[in-house]
């Protein structure tokens, strides 16, 4: 698939709807010794002002990394080798370091996987989301930093106690909003959300999720959310794009893609939802996702999918857009 | 303090003098334990040097007589530990008639000033230099010089300072091969005193900083490559802070914890001095008086060096103990 084609396909249906940001042929290698991980295989997606985006897919297919890469946090021996991040329509991989360090934080956040270690233990948490606003608006006064601070605090249901308390003094459920409310400080156009409630247990994880959603509505931003919980994005996002071992499989609105999923991925991992009124046998196919070192040549599903044909192992189905937003890559379609 | 209760702080108090006080009962039995006693060890070294002494047996007796050693094994404990509290460490047995404790206080001020400063600056070097090497933005180039400077770390102490001496002091003849300070300057407050005391403590100090600084670096590159990937780390990135508060209030900030208590210990043990440094340089502190009790089997002396280490030592620990919850707000002895 060429990044043209994808492009004039968008916009043809999508053109009435501003896009915050658009993702082109992001991709992003692990350098290992032996020879390097695709962890991004040229990627294209594009979130519009004001909606939340989901990203799912199983552990390991990339998406922390192709999130990391849209900021440039990806860590060595990761390293973005190709791609555009448009960001309000900057190139935000062409930047040099002192740009790049403005647009963060300022124009796209992070709510970062496993709040519980992204915390500085050696600083309290006024300071911590003290700094993010200071360096961006060096201008504020004191005062005024606090009582934003406060008020951010306030904003996802925090006791303003926290505002003096160090992060081990904090519960798993305190850290994650500590860094939500960090996240929004600057009022950015985009939060990058990576699986903000994974490592939280059910009942705190809605009230984490509900308070991101609350947050969220409130201040209009755009947003990634990273899951793996289908039920969860269910009820949190607008789309959905689902990645399997370093590529965009499908992307599509909720809606449509709970009805109709068309990627057999897709339809497995729908199919995989527990559920309480039925007892279904877990639907899971043999072989475990290729070595992302060496992918095969056609479509990367084809080891597990059950509907794989003879041209799968030889053509890479592009992703193409099979009805209005609905985007999906796979041979079954032609 | 945040952090400390006063029970924590009182029990910890304790903790130290009983420390100290093991200690102290086991530099007492030990020596005893051996064969002979200190005035038979005494008149056989004196008459080691005159030739011949009259009377042995009446000095002999007088002698136990006047250091009590023909008391009960109780009382003369006692008396021992009553003199520790007063810091009355009995006689030097191979300068009699000085008293060790004359000996440790004259040489003290030398290895303190000595070592503090060469401990200080090879903390703040070693640990600047192993920061930037553990640091992933380090420029290239100094990233590629950087290890250079631990080159010395590697060569035994005793030639790296012999080598020190040759070059500088006999070779260019910048600094003097040894001693505190040049003879003939009268002692005293004075500037010509200061700085010929200075200049004789440069040579050393430089061999310690060279020889100890690649421990620290090493022990913080380690630490700060195994914090790199932390998270925390990577949200201080994306929220776009500038690299130096990354680097000072994130990386090192973490980093160096570890490597406080170390000091913390070291610097215990400085009072002892380093023997070697001390005895390549003819430095008249405790590390070349330790060396002198040694080869004259002066265990009056060797005793009297050991209890100052280890009342310094635990005196380190002890203050170590107060002050990490301050640098480390996880530590906190506050019941829950
Ligand atoms: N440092 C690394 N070296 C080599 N490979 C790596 C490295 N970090 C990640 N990878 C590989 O990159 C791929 C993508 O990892 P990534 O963390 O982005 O997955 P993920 O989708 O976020 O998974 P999860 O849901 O578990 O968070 C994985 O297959 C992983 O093996
Ligand atoms: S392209 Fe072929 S192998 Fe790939 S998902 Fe579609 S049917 Fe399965
Ligand atoms: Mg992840």
């Amino acid at each position: 698939m060429t990044v043209t084609q994808n492009r004039a396909v968008e916009s043809e249906t999508s053109a009435a709807r501003e896009k915050v940001l658009e993702v082109k042929n992001l991709r992003i290698h692990y350098e290992t010794p032996r020879g390097d991980v695709i962890a991004v295989n040229g990627i294209n997606f594009h979130v519009y002002k004001g909606e939340t985006l989901g990203l799912v897919g199983e552990s390991g297919c990339g998406k922390s990394t192709a999130t990391a890469g849209i900021l440039r946090l990806v860590q060595p021996p990761g390293r973005i080798v190709d791609g555009e991040v448009l960001l309000n329509g900057v190139d935000l991989l062409k930047l040099n370091e002192s740009e790049l360090r403005q647009k963060r934080w300022r124009d796209a956040s992070l709510i970062p996987q496993g709040a519980m270690n992204s915390l500085n233990p050696v600083m309290k948490v006024k300071e911590q989301i003290g700094d993010g606003i200071t360096t961006h608006e060096p201008g504020m006064s004191r005062q005024a930093v606090k009582e934003r601070i406060l008020e951010l605090l306030t904003l996802v249901g925090l006791p303003s106690r926290v505002y003096d308390l160090y992060p081990h003094e904090l519960s798993g459920g305190m850290k994650q909003r500590v860094c939500i409310a960090m996240g929004i400080a600057l009022n950015p156009s985009m939060i990058i959300a990576d699986e903000p409630t994974s490592a939280l247990d059910v009942v705190v994880q809605r009230v984490v999720a509900q308070t991101l959603l609350d947050v969220k509505k409130k201040l209009g931003v755009s947003m990634i959310l990273i899951g793996h919980d289908m039920g969860l994005q269910a009820q949190l996002v607008d789309r959905i794009a689902v990645m399997y071992a370093g590529n965009i499989v499908e992307i599509a609105p909720v809606r449509s893609l709970f009805e109709e999923p068309m990627h057999p991925y897709t339809q497995l991992l729908i199919a995989s939802i527990p559920s309480i009124k039925e007892r279904k046998p877990l639907k899971i196919t043999e072989g475990l996702t290729h070595d992302l070192r060496n992918p095969p040549p056609g479509c990367i599903f084809q080891f597990r999918c059950p509907q794989v044909m003879e041209h799968c192992r030889k053509i890479t189905p592009p992703l193409r857009e099979l009805k209005p937003e609905h985007y999906v890559a796979c041979h079954l379609y032609e | 303090m945040r952090g400390l209760t006063r029970g924590y702080v009182i029990r910890r108090i304790g903790m130290f003098f009983l420390t100290i006080w093991l200690g102290a009962t086991i530099i007492y039995i030990i020596p005893r334990l051996m064969p002979g006693d200190p005035v038979s060890a005494m008149i056989s070294r004196m008459m080691a040097q005159a030739g011949r002494i009259e009377n042995t047996e009446q000095i002999i007796a007088a002698w136990r007589e006047k250091f009590g050693l023909d008391d009960p094994p109780l009382t003369q404990y006692l008396r021992y530990m009553g003199n520790l509290l007063t810091f009355d460490l009995d006689y030097s047995l191979s300068s009699f008639p000085a008293r060790v404790n004359e000996l440790i206080a004259r040489s003290i001020p030398w290895t303190l000033g000595l070592l503090t400063m060469a401990t200080i600056i090879s903390f703040v070097a070693g640990n600047a230099i192993g920061a930037l090497m553990g640091w992933r933005n380090t420029p290239k180039t100094l990233k590629a010089i950087l290890p250079f400077s631990l080159t010395f770390t590697s060569v035994p102490f005793f030639m790296l300072g012999m080598l020190l001496i040759y070059i500088f002091a006999y070779g260019l003849r910048w600094f003097s091969p040894g001693g505190s300070a040049a003879r003939g300057i009268p002692q005293g407050l004075t500037w010509d005193y200061i700085m010929t005391v200075i200049h004789h403590g440069m040579l050393p100090a430089f061999a310690i900083v060279l020889a100890s600084m690649g421990g620290w670096a090493l022990g913080m590159r380690g630490m700060m490559i195994t914090s790199a990937g932390e998270d925390y780390l990577i949200l201080a990135q994306a929220k776009g802070l500038r690299l130096g508060r990354i680097f000072w209030r994130y990386s090192v900030r973490n980093a160096i914890l570890p490597q406080v208590t170390a000091l913390a210990l070291s610097m215990g043990s400085i009072v002892a001095g380093s023997i070697l440094v001390e005895y390549l340089f003819s430095y008249p502190g405790t590390g070349y008086l330790l060396y002198l009790g040694i080869v004259n089997s002066d265990f009056t002396l060797i005793q009297g060096v050991v209890f100052v280490l280890i009342v310094a030592t635990s005196f380190a620990v002890l203050l170590i103990d107060l002050l990490y919850p301050l640098i480390d707000p996880r530590i906190t002895y506050q019941k829950r």
